[in-house]
Protein backbone atom coordinates (compact mmCIF):
# COMPACT_ATOMS: atom_id res chain seq x y z
CA UNK A 1 0.00 0.00 0.00
CA UNK A 2 2.43 2.47 0.79
CA UNK A 3 4.76 1.68 -2.19
CA UNK A 4 1.39 2.20 -4.48
CA UNK A 5 0.91 5.61 -2.76
CA UNK A 6 4.47 6.61 -3.11
CA UNK A 7 4.15 5.63 -6.83
CA UNK A 8 1.10 7.49 -7.17
CA UNK A 9 2.32 10.53 -5.75
CA UNK A 10 5.34 10.32 -8.36
CA UNK A 11 2.75 10.56 -10.99
CA UNK A 12 2.48 6.46 -12.03
CA UNK A 13 -0.36 4.57 -12.63
CA UNK A 14 -0.54 2.03 -9.75
CA UNK A 15 -3.04 -1.54 -9.60
CA UNK A 16 -2.41 -3.27 -6.29
CA UNK A 17 -3.42 -6.79 -6.59
CA UNK A 18 -4.56 -7.54 -2.96
CA UNK A 19 -5.13 -12.10 -2.31
CA UNK A 20 -7.15 -11.07 0.56
CA UNK A 21 -10.74 -9.48 0.53
CA UNK A 22 -9.16 -6.21 3.05
CA UNK A 23 -5.55 -4.45 2.85
CA UNK A 24 -3.20 -4.18 5.11
CA UNK A 25 -1.90 -8.08 5.21
CA UNK A 26 -0.77 -8.83 8.72
CA UNK A 27 -1.18 -5.62 10.50
CA UNK A 28 -4.95 -7.10 10.77
CA UNK A 29 -3.68 -8.96 13.48
CA UNK A 30 -2.07 -7.12 16.06
CA UNK A 31 -3.33 -4.55 18.32
CA UNK A 32 -0.69 -2.29 19.45
CA UNK A 33 2.69 -1.84 17.94
CA UNK A 34 5.88 -1.51 19.60
CA UNK A 35 7.65 -0.19 21.06
CA UNK A 36 5.59 2.78 21.92
CA UNK A 37 1.83 0.48 22.58
CA UNK A 38 0.99 2.67 18.86
CA UNK A 39 -3.05 1.49 18.33
CA UNK A 40 -2.75 -0.14 15.02
CA UNK A 41 -5.82 1.38 13.86
CA UNK A 42 -4.27 4.49 13.34
CA UNK A 43 -1.50 2.46 10.64
CA UNK A 44 -4.45 1.17 9.18
CA UNK A 45 -6.55 4.42 9.34
CA UNK A 46 -3.98 5.96 7.20
CA UNK A 47 -3.49 3.29 4.82
CA UNK A 48 -7.01 3.18 4.82
CA UNK A 49 -7.12 7.11 3.93
CA UNK A 50 -4.50 6.84 1.01
CA UNK A 51 -6.56 4.08 -0.75
CA UNK A 52 -9.57 6.46 -0.46
CA UNK A 53 -7.79 9.49 -1.38
CA UNK A 54 -5.56 8.42 -4.27
CA UNK A 55 -5.84 7.58 -7.64
CA UNK A 56 -5.17 3.92 -7.51
CA UNK A 57 -6.65 0.70 -8.54
CA UNK A 58 -7.25 -2.25 -5.73
CA UNK A 59 -8.10 -5.86 -7.05
CA UNK A 60 -9.21 -7.08 -3.83
CA UNK A 61 -9.44 -11.59 -3.47
CA UNK A 62 -7.41 -11.43 -6.81
CA UNK A 63 -4.14 -13.90 -7.38
CA UNK A 64 -1.47 -13.32 -9.74
CA UNK A 65 -2.05 -16.37 -12.77
CA UNK A 66 1.41 -15.39 -14.50
CA UNK A 67 3.49 -12.58 -15.48
CA UNK A 68 4.85 -12.38 -18.94
CA UNK A 69 7.42 -10.28 -19.95
CA UNK A 70 6.71 -8.96 -23.51
CA UNK A 71 9.16 -7.00 -25.06
CA UNK A 72 9.71 -4.44 -22.40
CA UNK A 73 6.53 -4.81 -20.59
CA UNK A 74 4.54 -7.35 -18.39
CA UNK A 75 1.74 -9.48 -18.63
CA UNK A 76 -0.30 -10.27 -16.18
CA UNK A 77 -3.50 -12.64 -15.71
CA UNK A 78 -5.08 -12.73 -12.33
CA UNK A 79 -7.20 -15.21 -10.85
CA UNK A 80 -10.54 -13.28 -11.86
CA UNK A 81 -9.48 -13.03 -15.66
CA UNK A 82 -8.11 -10.06 -15.82
CA UNK A 83 -5.69 -8.97 -17.93
CA UNK A 84 -3.08 -6.33 -16.68
CA UNK A 85 -0.01 -4.38 -18.49
CA UNK A 86 2.85 -2.87 -16.61
CA UNK A 87 5.79 -1.67 -17.23
CA UNK A 88 7.26 -2.28 -13.48
CA UNK A 89 6.05 -4.99 -10.93
CA UNK A 90 6.31 -5.14 -7.78
CA UNK A 91 6.37 -8.15 -5.33
CA UNK A 92 4.83 -7.36 -1.89
CA UNK A 93 3.40 -10.53 -0.74
CA UNK A 94 4.67 -10.26 3.12
CA UNK A 95 4.99 -13.22 5.09
CA UNK A 96 3.24 -15.36 6.52
CA UNK A 97 2.99 -16.79 10.94
CA UNK A 98 4.85 -19.73 12.37
CA UNK A 99 2.21 -22.36 12.48
CA UNK A 100 3.21 -23.32 16.54
CA UNK A 101 1.49 -26.37 16.04
CA UNK A 102 4.77 -28.14 14.65
CA UNK A 103 6.30 -27.81 17.82
CA UNK A 104 4.40 -30.33 19.14
CA UNK A 105 6.20 -30.48 22.23
CA UNK A 106 4.56 -26.59 23.49
CA UNK A 107 1.06 -28.22 23.28
CA UNK A 108 -0.28 -25.00 21.13
CA UNK A 109 -4.15 -26.58 19.84
CA UNK A 110 -3.43 -29.51 22.41
CA UNK A 111 -3.74 -27.82 25.77
CA UNK A 112 -6.43 -25.38 26.48
CA UNK A 113 -4.23 -22.45 27.72
CA UNK A 114 -1.30 -22.35 25.43
CA UNK A 115 -1.37 -19.52 23.15
CA UNK A 116 0.53 -17.74 20.23
CA UNK A 117 1.35 -13.89 20.56
CA UNK A 118 -1.23 -13.20 17.95
CA UNK A 119 -4.07 -14.60 19.51
CA UNK A 120 -2.95 -12.42 22.79
CA UNK A 121 -2.73 -9.40 20.43
CA UNK A 122 -6.19 -10.09 19.93
CA UNK A 123 -7.37 -10.61 23.93
CA UNK A 124 -5.11 -6.92 24.53
CA UNK A 125 -8.26 -5.62 23.04
CA UNK A 126 -10.42 -3.65 25.38
CA UNK A 127 -12.85 -6.19 25.40
CA UNK A 128 -10.29 -9.02 25.76
CA UNK A 129 -11.20 -11.40 27.82
CA UNK A 130 -8.26 -13.71 30.06
CA UNK A 131 -10.05 -15.70 32.14
CA UNK A 132 -8.36 -19.18 32.32
CA UNK A 133 -10.20 -21.36 34.85
CA UNK A 134 -13.22 -21.39 36.49
CA UNK A 135 -13.33 -17.74 36.37
CA UNK A 136 -10.24 -16.67 37.79
CA UNK A 137 -7.80 -14.78 35.54
CA UNK A 138 -4.19 -16.56 35.37
CA UNK A 139 -1.99 -15.86 38.60
CA UNK A 140 1.85 -16.98 36.63
CA UNK A 141 2.17 -16.23 32.68
CA UNK A 142 5.31 -17.68 30.95
CA UNK A 143 6.45 -16.35 27.18
CA UNK A 144 8.56 -18.76 24.67
CA UNK A 145 10.76 -16.52 22.68
CA UNK A 146 11.96 -18.18 19.20
CA UNK A 147 9.19 -20.48 18.37
CA UNK A 148 9.91 -21.83 15.22
CA UNK A 149 12.39 -18.92 14.96
CA UNK A 150 16.29 -19.99 15.46
CA UNK A 151 15.59 -23.75 15.35
CA UNK A 152 16.63 -26.62 13.14
CA UNK A 153 13.97 -28.38 13.97
CA UNK A 154 11.46 -26.02 12.84
CA UNK A 155 13.36 -25.70 9.77
CA UNK A 156 13.77 -22.05 10.48
CA UNK A 157 17.61 -21.28 11.12
CA UNK A 158 17.04 -17.38 10.75
CA UNK A 159 16.20 -14.55 13.59
CA UNK A 160 12.33 -13.60 12.87
CA UNK A 161 13.77 -9.98 14.40
CA UNK A 162 10.38 -8.87 16.01
CA UNK A 163 9.65 -11.26 18.53
CA UNK A 164 11.73 -10.02 21.72
CA UNK A 165 10.15 -6.62 21.39
CA UNK A 166 7.29 -7.72 21.14
CA UNK A 167 7.48 -10.09 24.25
CA UNK A 168 8.32 -7.50 26.19
CA UNK A 169 5.68 -5.38 25.01
CA UNK A 170 3.11 -7.54 25.44
CA UNK A 171 4.11 -8.82 28.89
CA UNK A 172 4.13 -5.25 30.07
CA UNK A 173 0.38 -4.59 28.47
CA UNK A 174 -0.38 -8.14 30.21
CA UNK A 175 0.82 -6.89 33.43
CA UNK A 176 -0.96 -3.16 33.18
CA UNK A 177 -4.41 -5.55 32.81
CA UNK A 178 -3.46 -8.12 35.33
CA UNK A 179 -1.30 -6.60 38.18
CA UNK A 180 -1.07 -9.39 40.29
CA UNK A 181 -0.27 -11.78 37.56
CA UNK A 182 3.46 -12.97 37.50
CA UNK A 183 5.03 -13.11 34.46
CA UNK A 184 8.21 -14.99 32.94
CA UNK A 185 9.87 -14.53 29.65
CA UNK A 186 12.06 -17.55 28.68
CA UNK A 187 14.43 -16.64 26.02
CA UNK A 188 17.93 -17.40 24.13
CA UNK A 189 18.68 -14.13 23.47
CA UNK A 190 17.64 -10.61 23.32
CA UNK A 191 17.67 -9.12 20.83
CA UNK A 192 16.58 -5.11 21.39
CA UNK A 193 18.34 -3.62 18.08
CA UNK A 194 15.75 -1.01 17.82
CA UNK A 195 15.27 2.76 19.02
CA UNK A 196 13.58 2.43 22.58
CA UNK A 197 13.66 -1.21 22.43
CA UNK A 198 16.52 -1.64 25.17
CA UNK A 199 14.67 1.12 26.92
CA UNK A 200 11.00 -1.12 27.12
CA UNK A 201 12.69 -3.76 27.92
CA UNK A 202 14.36 -2.28 31.33
CA UNK A 203 10.85 -0.07 31.84
CA UNK A 204 9.50 -3.95 31.66
CA UNK A 205 12.23 -4.89 34.79
CA UNK A 206 12.39 -1.47 36.44
CA UNK A 207 8.20 -0.72 36.42
CA UNK A 208 6.42 -3.99 36.03
CA UNK A 209 8.25 -6.62 37.50
CA UNK A 210 8.47 -8.83 34.21
CA UNK A 211 11.49 -12.04 35.06
CA UNK A 212 13.88 -12.64 32.66
CA UNK A 213 15.24 -16.45 32.48
CA UNK A 214 17.88 -17.43 30.37
CA UNK A 215 16.98 -20.64 28.42
CA UNK A 216 14.52 -22.37 25.70
CA UNK A 217 11.62 -24.58 26.79
CA UNK A 218 11.99 -28.12 26.40
CA UNK A 219 8.64 -29.07 26.82
CA UNK A 220 5.38 -28.12 28.34
CA UNK A 221 2.46 -30.65 29.48
CA UNK A 222 -1.12 -29.91 30.50
CA UNK A 223 -1.65 -30.76 34.51
CA UNK A 224 -5.24 -32.40 35.28
CA UNK A 225 -6.66 -28.57 36.41
CA UNK A 226 -5.63 -27.49 32.74
CA UNK A 227 -2.69 -25.30 34.69
CA UNK A 228 1.09 -26.09 32.74
CA UNK A 229 3.76 -27.68 33.95
CA UNK A 230 7.02 -26.17 31.67
CA UNK A 231 10.62 -27.10 32.01
CA UNK A 232 13.86 -25.20 30.53
CA UNK A 233 17.19 -24.79 31.86
CA UNK A 234 18.29 -22.03 33.97
CA UNK A 235 21.42 -21.90 31.97
CA UNK A 236 22.60 -19.00 34.07
CA UNK A 237 22.37 -20.79 37.44
CA UNK A 238 22.91 -24.27 35.20
CA UNK A 239 19.83 -25.81 36.49
CA UNK A 240 17.02 -27.70 35.23
CA UNK A 241 14.19 -25.38 36.25
CA UNK A 242 10.29 -26.41 35.72
CA UNK A 243 7.45 -24.32 36.42
CA UNK A 244 3.63 -24.24 36.82
CA UNK A 245 2.07 -21.72 34.71
CA UNK A 246 -1.78 -20.77 34.26
CA UNK A 247 -1.00 -19.67 31.00
CA UNK A 248 1.66 -20.32 28.16
CA UNK A 249 2.47 -17.16 25.61
CA UNK A 250 4.44 -18.80 22.37
CA UNK A 251 6.28 -15.52 20.49
CA UNK A 252 5.61 -17.38 16.78
CA UNK A 253 8.29 -16.20 14.16
CA UNK A 254 7.50 -14.98 10.56
CA UNK A 255 8.04 -17.73 7.39
CA UNK A 256 7.89 -16.50 4.15
CA UNK A 257 4.59 -18.73 3.31
CA UNK A 258 3.08 -20.19 0.54
CA UNK A 259 2.23 -16.50 -1.26
CA UNK A 260 5.97 -15.46 -1.14
CA UNK A 261 6.97 -19.31 -2.97
CA UNK A 262 4.23 -18.69 -5.95
CA UNK A 263 5.14 -15.16 -6.27
CA UNK A 264 8.47 -16.40 -6.46
CA UNK A 265 7.77 -18.94 -9.09
CA UNK A 266 4.92 -16.80 -11.36
CA UNK A 267 7.82 -13.60 -11.70
CA UNK A 268 10.53 -16.52 -12.48
CA UNK A 269 12.68 -14.55 -9.45
CA UNK A 270 14.63 -16.46 -6.70
CA UNK A 271 14.56 -17.58 -2.55
CA UNK A 272 16.88 -17.91 -0.34
CA UNK A 273 16.87 -21.17 1.73
CA UNK A 274 15.08 -19.46 4.64
CA UNK A 275 12.69 -18.71 1.47
CA UNK A 276 12.47 -15.44 1.75
CA UNK A 277 12.92 -13.51 -1.90
CA UNK A 278 16.72 -12.59 -2.69
CA UNK A 279 17.76 -9.33 -3.25
CA UNK A 280 19.91 -8.35 -5.48
CA UNK A 281 22.46 -6.96 -3.16
CA UNK A 282 21.40 -6.51 0.49
CA UNK A 283 23.38 -3.09 0.74
CA UNK A 284 22.74 -1.10 -2.80
CA UNK A 285 19.53 -3.00 -4.41
CA UNK A 286 17.50 -4.36 -1.31
CA UNK A 287 14.62 -3.63 -3.49
CA UNK A 288 15.85 -5.44 -6.64
CA UNK A 289 15.32 -9.09 -7.58
CA UNK A 290 17.40 -10.59 -10.16
CA UNK A 291 14.99 -9.99 -12.84
CA UNK A 292 15.37 -6.59 -14.48
CA UNK A 293 12.04 -4.61 -13.81
CA UNK A 294 10.94 -6.45 -10.78
CA UNK A 295 11.15 -5.26 -8.09
CA UNK A 296 10.69 -6.53 -3.97
CA UNK A 297 9.68 -4.63 -0.78
CA UNK A 298 8.81 -5.31 2.39
CA UNK A 299 8.75 -8.78 4.51
CA UNK A 300 8.77 -10.97 1.58
CA UNK A 301 12.73 -10.08 1.22
CA UNK A 302 13.06 -11.11 5.19
CA UNK A 303 11.24 -10.52 8.47
CA UNK A 304 10.67 -6.66 9.15
CA UNK A 305 8.86 -4.91 11.85
CA UNK A 306 6.11 -2.35 10.54
CA UNK A 307 8.29 0.80 10.79
CA UNK A 308 10.80 -1.04 8.76
CA UNK A 309 8.32 -2.53 5.95
CA UNK A 310 6.75 1.25 5.60
CA UNK A 311 10.76 2.00 4.83
CA UNK A 312 11.15 -0.86 2.83
CA UNK A 313 8.35 0.17 0.98
CA UNK A 314 8.77 3.43 0.22
CA UNK A 315 12.35 3.28 -0.55
CA UNK A 316 10.46 0.61 -3.60
CA UNK A 317 8.75 3.54 -4.72
CA UNK A 318 11.83 5.61 -5.03
CA UNK A 319 13.88 2.34 -7.12
CA UNK A 320 10.84 1.83 -9.40
CA UNK A 321 10.37 5.38 -9.94
CA UNK A 322 13.98 6.03 -10.86
CA UNK A 323 13.95 2.81 -12.46
CA UNK A 324 10.68 4.04 -14.76
CA UNK A 325 12.68 7.15 -15.66
CA UNK A 326 16.10 5.87 -16.73
CA UNK A 327 14.45 3.03 -18.50
CA UNK A 328 11.31 4.97 -20.65
CA UNK B 1 57.47 -30.05 55.01
CA UNK B 2 56.82 -27.63 58.24
CA UNK B 3 52.81 -27.22 58.29
CA UNK B 4 52.24 -23.30 58.35
CA UNK B 5 48.64 -23.61 58.02
CA UNK B 6 48.11 -21.48 54.88
CA UNK B 7 47.23 -23.55 51.75
CA UNK B 8 47.64 -22.71 47.98
CA UNK B 9 44.35 -21.88 46.72
CA UNK B 10 44.12 -22.99 42.04
CA UNK B 11 43.43 -19.76 40.75
CA UNK B 12 40.14 -19.12 39.60
CA UNK B 13 40.73 -17.18 36.40
CA UNK B 14 40.65 -19.12 32.94
CA UNK B 15 43.93 -18.97 31.89
CA UNK B 16 43.44 -19.22 28.31
CA UNK B 17 47.34 -19.52 27.74
CA UNK B 18 47.35 -22.89 28.97
CA UNK B 19 44.58 -23.95 27.26
CA UNK B 20 44.67 -27.41 25.77
CA UNK B 21 42.00 -27.62 22.99
CA UNK B 22 43.38 -31.54 21.72
CA UNK B 23 40.66 -33.19 23.13
CA UNK B 24 37.50 -30.51 21.81
CA UNK B 25 39.62 -30.62 18.27
CA UNK B 26 39.35 -34.48 18.21
CA UNK B 27 35.32 -34.00 19.13
CA UNK B 28 34.24 -30.96 16.30
CA UNK B 29 36.41 -32.77 13.87
CA UNK B 30 34.08 -36.34 14.26
CA UNK B 31 31.27 -34.33 15.31
CA UNK B 32 31.23 -30.89 13.56
CA UNK B 33 27.36 -30.06 14.65
CA UNK B 34 28.96 -29.75 18.28
CA UNK B 35 30.26 -26.20 16.85
CA UNK B 36 26.76 -24.88 16.42
CA UNK B 37 25.30 -24.99 20.06
CA UNK B 38 23.68 -21.86 21.29
CA UNK B 39 23.69 -22.70 24.96
CA UNK B 40 20.07 -22.44 25.26
CA UNK B 41 19.58 -25.43 27.18
CA UNK B 42 17.11 -27.34 25.86
CA UNK B 43 19.04 -30.44 26.48
CA UNK B 44 19.63 -30.09 30.06
CA UNK B 45 16.14 -29.22 30.47
CA UNK B 46 15.19 -32.39 29.17
CA UNK B 47 17.83 -34.77 30.17
CA UNK B 48 16.54 -37.62 31.89
CA UNK B 49 19.99 -38.02 34.44
CA UNK B 50 19.65 -34.43 35.21
CA UNK B 51 16.46 -34.47 37.15
CA UNK B 52 18.23 -36.69 39.68
CA UNK B 53 22.24 -35.80 39.52
CA UNK B 54 24.16 -32.93 39.02
CA UNK B 55 24.69 -33.97 35.25
CA UNK B 56 24.61 -30.79 32.89
CA UNK B 57 25.04 -32.10 28.86
CA UNK B 58 24.92 -28.04 28.21
CA UNK B 59 28.38 -27.82 30.28
CA UNK B 60 30.26 -30.35 28.18
CA UNK B 61 30.56 -27.89 25.87
CA UNK B 62 31.82 -25.03 28.02
CA UNK B 63 33.83 -27.56 29.94
CA UNK B 64 35.39 -28.70 26.52
CA UNK B 65 36.16 -24.95 25.13
CA UNK B 66 37.27 -24.03 28.81
CA UNK B 67 39.75 -26.75 29.19
CA UNK B 68 38.12 -27.96 32.43
CA UNK B 69 38.88 -31.73 30.88
CA UNK B 70 39.28 -33.24 34.18
CA UNK B 71 36.04 -33.42 35.17
CA UNK B 72 34.49 -34.89 31.90
CA UNK B 73 35.64 -38.60 32.75
CA UNK B 74 33.23 -38.85 35.66
CA UNK B 75 30.75 -36.68 34.20
CA UNK B 76 29.56 -38.69 31.01
CA UNK B 77 29.23 -41.82 32.98
CA UNK B 78 26.14 -40.10 34.17
CA UNK B 79 24.59 -39.96 30.75
CA UNK B 80 22.21 -42.67 29.90
CA UNK B 81 22.37 -42.11 26.22
CA UNK B 82 18.32 -41.85 26.30
CA UNK B 83 19.16 -39.37 23.19
CA UNK B 84 15.74 -36.77 24.54
CA UNK B 85 18.44 -33.92 23.96
CA UNK B 86 18.89 -34.42 20.54
CA UNK B 87 15.39 -34.18 19.98
CA UNK B 88 15.01 -30.82 21.44
CA UNK B 89 18.53 -29.67 20.27
CA UNK B 90 17.55 -26.33 18.15
CA UNK B 91 20.47 -26.76 16.41
CA UNK B 92 20.39 -30.31 15.45
CA UNK B 93 23.47 -31.11 17.23
CA UNK B 94 24.61 -35.13 17.64
CA UNK B 95 25.21 -34.95 21.62
CA UNK B 96 24.75 -38.74 21.49
CA UNK B 97 28.31 -39.10 19.36
CA UNK B 98 29.47 -36.43 21.37
CA UNK B 99 29.36 -38.13 24.51
CA UNK B 100 30.74 -41.16 22.82
CA UNK B 101 33.45 -39.63 21.56
CA UNK B 102 34.21 -37.99 24.95
CA UNK B 103 33.74 -41.58 26.71
CA UNK B 104 36.18 -43.12 23.58
CA UNK B 105 39.07 -40.37 23.94
CA UNK B 106 39.12 -38.74 27.30
CA UNK B 107 41.80 -41.29 28.58
CA UNK B 108 43.67 -40.70 25.32
CA UNK B 109 43.78 -36.92 25.35
CA UNK B 110 44.67 -36.21 28.67
CA UNK B 111 45.90 -32.93 29.33
CA UNK B 112 48.97 -30.89 30.36
CA UNK B 113 46.42 -29.34 33.26
CA UNK B 114 45.06 -32.47 34.43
Amino acid sequence: METASTLTDAGHWVTVIEKEAQVGGKLNNWSYLFPDFTPVEKIKESLREKCEKKDFTILRETEIQSVNRKNDKFDIDTSSGQKLEADAVVVATGYELFDARRKEEYGYKIYDHVITSADLEKLLLPNGDFTVAAGAHPKRIAFVHCVGSRDEKSGNQYCSKVCCITGVKQAIELKKRLPEAEIYCFYMDLRMYGKHFEELYREAQEKYDIQFIRGRLSEASEKIDKSLLIKAEDTLSGRPLKMNVDLLVLLVGMEAGKGTASAATTCGIECESSGFLKTADSFLKSNFSAQEGIFLAGSCTAPMSVNDTILHARSAAIEVDNWLKQTN
Amino acid sequence: MKDFGFTVIKQRTIDYDQFDGRLLNYILEMEPSFKVCLSCGGCTATCSAGDLVSFNIRRLNLMLRRGETVELESEIKKCMLCGKCQLVCPRGINLRNVIMLIKKSVAKHQTVNS
